[in-house]
């Protein structure tokens, strides 16, 4: 089993983003940091200097849930929801996901499972947009930081390759 | 950097030989040949993948007339990666803020899963 702590994040077909965590945890205890919103307000916060004013779940099939985060300093707003379609607790979560300013058409469903094994728990995260277009938006609006990648990184993302098992 | 640009790279990317392929030039040129190797295929399959990746600008060819050795170009790698590593530096962030709230956890409820 792959240590804690390395997040990797691939893009295996047209549409999809995939992250992939193991966390030195059981799972219901990242379950509950997933759907609890005292828990998840305290982590699930993005860049320095960004709180979680709005975190309301509604933890059923059908139900929805709704974060806004707010910058400390000018009090800029970012918020987004969608809607729960699947809930296997405490090992899978479906939702759909949407930005109120959505740069990309469409709505992104995400697909959270995490499996545990010897009280560690990984965590697979699978973005699937409405199409390659709406992916590579993100893609895009994600490169503008430019910050520097590193080759080390690149080995992390091609280490995913199924043919390495067969050279 | 221009949008269908961008597209074509992800798009290259998208299959798994060709990042495995892309991996294999990480560590330094290769003839088709030897490309072929590890992959369970006909030399013609690869090739098909070598253009896809060639129109990406994700390698080129070398000079050696007799090998044409396939080689890594990095800048174009290295763009369609900078914002994979933006969005998972934003995530590690996350995560780490997730492992600390976890530790806590841990050492407050310790028999998890009982609480309910």
């Amino acid at each position: 089993m792959k240590s804690a702590g390395t997040l990797t994040l691939t893009t295996p077909g047209e549409r999809e983003l995939v992250m992939t965590r193991v966390f030195d945890a059981p799972r219901q205890l990242v379950f509950d940091a997933h759907t609890k919103p005292e828990l998840v307000r305290r982590w699930l916060l993005g860049p320095p200097g960004w709180s979680m004013p709005v975190c309301d779940i509604d933890l059923r099939v059908g139900g929805t849930y709704r974060y806004v985060w707010q910058h400390d300093r000018d009090g800029t707003k970012m918020g987004m929801g969608g809607v729960y379609r699947e809930i296997v607790a405490p090992e899978r979560i479906v939702n759909t996901e949407r930005f109120d300013q959505a740069w990309y058409p469409g709505e992104a469903l995400g697909t959270l499972i995490l499996v545990e094994q010897g009280g560690r728990t990984t965590l697979t995260y699978t973005m699937r947009y409405e199409s390659r277009a709406a992916r590579d938006a993100v893609i895009k609006s994600n490169m503008e930081s430019g910050v520097t990648a590193s080759y080390d990184r690149l080995a992390e993302l091609l280490a995913t390759t199924p043919a390495r098992g067969r050279v | 950097m221009q949008a269908h640009r961008l597209d074509t790279t992800f798009a290259a990317l998208a299959h798994p030989t060709r990042r495995a392929i892309l991996a294999r030039l990480a560590s330094g040129q290769a003839s088709v040949t030897e490309l072929a190797q590890p992959f369970a295929m006909s030399q013609p399959a690869i090739s098909k993948h070598l253009k896809v990746l060639e129109r990406a600008g994700l390698i080129s060819r070398g000079r050696d007339a007799q090998r044409r050795p396939r080689r890594l170009e990095p800048k174009r790698l290295g763009e369609a990666t900078k914002w994979l590593e933006r969005y998972r530096r934003l995530w590690e962030g996350n995560y780490q803020r997730l492992d600390a709230l976890l530790h806590e956890l841990k050492t407050t409820q310790p028999t998890p899963g009982d609480d309910r």
